[in-house]
């Protein structure tokens, strides 16, 4: 093995030869690249949520009045563009491609025992696709969307009429372009992932004994694969609505926008699990791995990640409570909804059988999963609020809702990317990180993320709307204290960049499992880094 | 800790029972005080709710804690292996399912009572506009007038910054209002958070809803769905006043200066006569 090793890194190319990244058809390079890519949008998106903290630091316009700082961030329409390329950049460039692109393509093969993806030049192009569409995505900000204000402020969401007839510059063409180019990249990704999970898996490996973390890829894949069409339809009929006249959308030729809102959502709310999946089969890895003691019921787990996939299809109409459905049509939604929770509970409760007996290091990576856990657990049981169509005649569109979604993404995804990144990052660069840094950058998330974050619980149940630039002065208080919380996550963040720095600067060798016994799957039998190619002789599994 | 708690407990007591504003409070933790049968009811679920939620987000970081603290390398240093327990399964599967169950049982009557619209007393039409509603009156001779917020430098004492309107909605209180919604341009939406009233305003289409003000005052709502450049400048303020008063200004033409010359009046006799009261 280690003979192999030797040999196959003889050839390894240089990282400076640009070919080795450009024409790249390793799993491990992609993923490298995936990841890298992430960390850059990752900082553009986090940037623009600090321009929104700043902003609504205060009542009154502060940064988008059209004039502070010479006119530069623009005005209220600006805010608006800055809210929605924050959310689609965090979906799109940064939660997605870290998870399923950087984690699933560096991890699903070494996991399964396979030397590689199934189409390692699919890989290739899936990836290349996405800076381009990024590309697309940030120069919509820079031509004209509604009246003399550059780029689209209609929402994530891209709701018509706002996004056809509010928005009638070209910002909102290249949005929809950066978007179809973004979807080919996934629906092309999620074919290799589901073709190397079902075909590569080495013998013995059988569906039931593979790491949770493929399977947690394996549904992801399969909901953006059935998903992304839908939204490739939706946005080519706005895209169609725009510039050729057709009416899919628009009343006054017979269309509706409410049908755009319940295409977008068939994508849209599967697109949400999406998010969180990955981090699910990460967090099983690490619990499993620091309280040195297999997974809890496994099958549990992996079944109740398949059922949280095929609910995930039939609940989207939750999110449009308010736009006039029919009662009883209300009333299933609320249902299929709740459903939902007992999966989730599932999961949450198996994490904690895991590590109930277990003989647990509160290392890194496992602080970062503890935490995961319990801010997922916020989230849920607000979800289980928000899924009431009753209450959200109340909650709606209100900084409730805000709340509740960062608590699974902004807490639950985000925590569970830096898990995983922690876990696996002597793995993936080859040398150490300081364990100390990287608990102050967890700390002082943990702190910040909630101190932003859980204040908007209470604004959203007084009466505040999100999308607000501005708002009444009674809400002058908690945005406040949310304003500063983004502060305190700031400084975790520069411990982020300071555990880069002091890996890059020390170099200390990693070695090929840190974590001792409790880390069991095929990915720590490799060096760190692992060879260029591995598994040329394919593990057996017994 | 006691000292604590009593903060905590005035602090609630303090932001929920602020019911002379009916304006957003400060540092509130809760919803706005319920003025409609419907909020009241709103409010009865989120409190069942919250009863549910917060034991069990307590529970997980009950267990969470204690795991970290049992069952750490020092304290047990040879893990056990026990990967499976079916009753444990069993019952974590279902005790979920049973408190779903719970909470549907509350969620649907409050559901279908506020989409069951009863006997309504008179309709209002409001239209969304970029960045401003129009308000109808078509039980009272079709008349119509448009409601745009008061400019931040032209806010009067007793005004309030992005809530308070030129000529704002006036309803009779105790009457039931249909509330038809709809929009001219894009999508808006009528919120009230004293009501519990949320609903699309989406062009080409009419949204019914209702509300049943039991209380008179002044309520401010935002428009809550996103609308562009004006999204948090086109606030909803209604007046809830007598039928008397409500007649009155019927008759003086709603969306004129007489009209709210009437209501103007009404409210300073009304407060004299609190005053005088107090």
């Amino acid at each position: 093995m280690s003979a192999d090793a030797a040999n196959h890194d003889a050839h390894t190319p240089s990282i400076w030869d640009w070919k080795r990244w450009v024409f790249s058809t390793n799993h491990k390079d992609i993923g490298t690249m995936y990841l890298i890519f992430a960390i850059v949008a990752g900082i553009i998106g986090g940037g623009m949520s600090g321009l929104i903290r700043w902003e609504l630091a205060e009542p009154g316009l502060q940064v988008f009045n059209g004039t502070a700082f010479g006119g530069f961030f623009g005005d209220a329409q600006s805010y608006n563009v800055i809210t929605t390329m924050h959310g689609l950049i965090m979906i799109f460039f940064m939660v997605m491609p870290a998870m399923i692109g950087g984690f699933g393509n560096w991890f699903v093969p070494l996991m399964i025992g396979a030397p590689d993806m199934a189409f390692p030049r699919m890989n290739n192009i899936s990836f290349w696709l996405l800076p381009f569409a990024f590309a697309l995505a940030l120069m919509s900000m820079f031509v004209p969307g509604a009246g003399s204000v550059n780029g689209f402020g209609g929402g994530w969401v891209l709701y018509p009429p706002l996004s056809t007839s509010g928005h009638p510059g070209p910002a909102m063409d290249l949005l929809i372009l950066s978007l179809h180019i973004a979807g080919i990249s996934s629906i092309l990704g999620s074919i290799n992932f589901i073709t190397t999970i079902f075909n590569m898996r080495a013998p013995g490996m059988t569906m039931h004994k593979m790491p949770l973390f493929v399977w947690s890829i394996l549904v992801t894949v399969f909901l953006l694969l059935l998903s992304l069409p839908v939204l490739a339809g939706a946005l080519t009929m706005l895209l169609t609505d725009r510039n050729f006249g057709t009416a899919f959308f628009d009343p006054a030729g017979g269309g509706d926008p409410v049908m755009y809102q319940h295409l977008f959502w068939f994508f849209g709310h599967p697109e949400v699990y999406i998010m969180i999946l990955p981090g699910f089969g990460m967090v099983s890895h690490i619990v499993s791995t620091f309280s040195k003691k297999p997974i809890f019921g496994y099958l549990g787990m992996a079944y109740a990640m398949v059922s949280i996939g095929v609910i995930g299809f039939i609940v989207w109409a939750h999110h449009m409570f308010t736009v006039g459905m029919p009662v009883d049509l209300k009333a299933y939604f609320v249902a299929a909804t709740m459903v939902i929770a007992v999966p989730t509970g599932i999961k949450i409760f198996s994490w904690i059988a895991t590590m109930w007996g277990g003989s647990m290091e509160l290392r890194t990576p496992m602080l970062w999963a503890i935490g995961f856990i319990f801010l997922f657990t916020v989230g849920g049981v607000t979800g289980v609020v928000v899924a009431n169509a009753g209450i959200d005649a109340s909650l709606h569109d209100t900084y409730y809702v805000v709340a509740h979604f960062h608590y699974v993404l902004s807490l639950g995804a985000v925590f569970s990317i830096f898990a995983g990144w922690y876990y696996w990052f002597e793995k993936i660069w080859g040398v150490k990180y300081n364990s100390v840094l990287a608990r102050l950058q967890f700390l002082f998330f943990f702190v910040g993320a909630n101190v932003i974050f859980f204040p908007q619980h209470f604004l959203g149940l007084h009466g505040m709307p999100r999308r607000y630039v501005d708002y009444a002065d009674g809400f002058a208080f908690w945005n406040g204290v949310s304003s500063w919380g983004y502060l305190i996550m700031l400084v975790g963040l520069a411990f982020f960049f300071a555990v880069l720095i002091d890996a890059v600067v020390r170099r200390r060798k990693a070695e090929a499992n840190p974590w001792g016994e409790g880390a069991t799957t095929l990915e720590w039998t490799l060096s760190s880094p692992p060879p260029f190619h591995q598994f040329n002789e394919l593990p057996r599994i017994k | 800790m006691r000292f604590l708690t009593a903060l905590v407990l005035t602090w609630i007591f303090a932001s929920t029972s602020a019911l002379a504003f009916s304006v957003p409070v400060d540092g509130a933790l809760n919803l706005q005080p319920a003025v409609t049968p419907i909020m009241e009811r709103i409010h009865d679920f989120h409190n069942l709710l919250l009863w549910i939620i917060i034991p069990i987000t307590l529970f997980v970081m009950a267990l969470l804690i204690w795991v970290m603290v049992r069952y750490n390398t020092k304290s047990n240093p040879v893990p056990s292996k026990n990967s499976h327990n079916t009753l444990l399964e069993v019952v974590w599967t279902a005790l979920p399912v049973v408190i779903l169950i719970v909470i549907s049982v509350f969620s649907f009557p409050l559901l279908y009572y506020q989409e069951e619209i009863p006997d309504a007393d008179f309709t209002i039409k409001a239209t969304g506009n970029q960045w401003n509603w129009t308000y109808e009156y078509p039980d009272q001779g079709a008349m119509e007038y448009l409601s745009i917020m008061i400019p931040e430098d032209e806010i009067q004492p007793g005004q309030y910054r992005n809530l308070s309107v030129d000529y704002p909605l006036v309803v009779p209180v105790n009457a039931i209002v249909r509330l038809q919604v709809t929009a001219t341009d894009v999508i808006h939406n009528f919120a009230m958070p004293a009501f519990g009233t949320k609903i699309d305003a989406i062009p080409g289409r009419i949204n019914e809803s209702w509300f049943q003000v039991t209380e008179e005052g002044t309520y401010y709502g935002q428009c809550s769905e996103l609308c562009g450049l004006g999204h948090a400048f086109m606030p909803i303020e209604v007046r809830v006043v007598s039928q008397d008063a409500f007649d009155a200004w019927i008759a003086a033409e709603p969306g004129t200066d007489e009209s709210n010359a009437v209501i103007a009046a009404y409210e300073a006799a009304r407060d004299t006569r609190l005053a005088q009261l107090d």
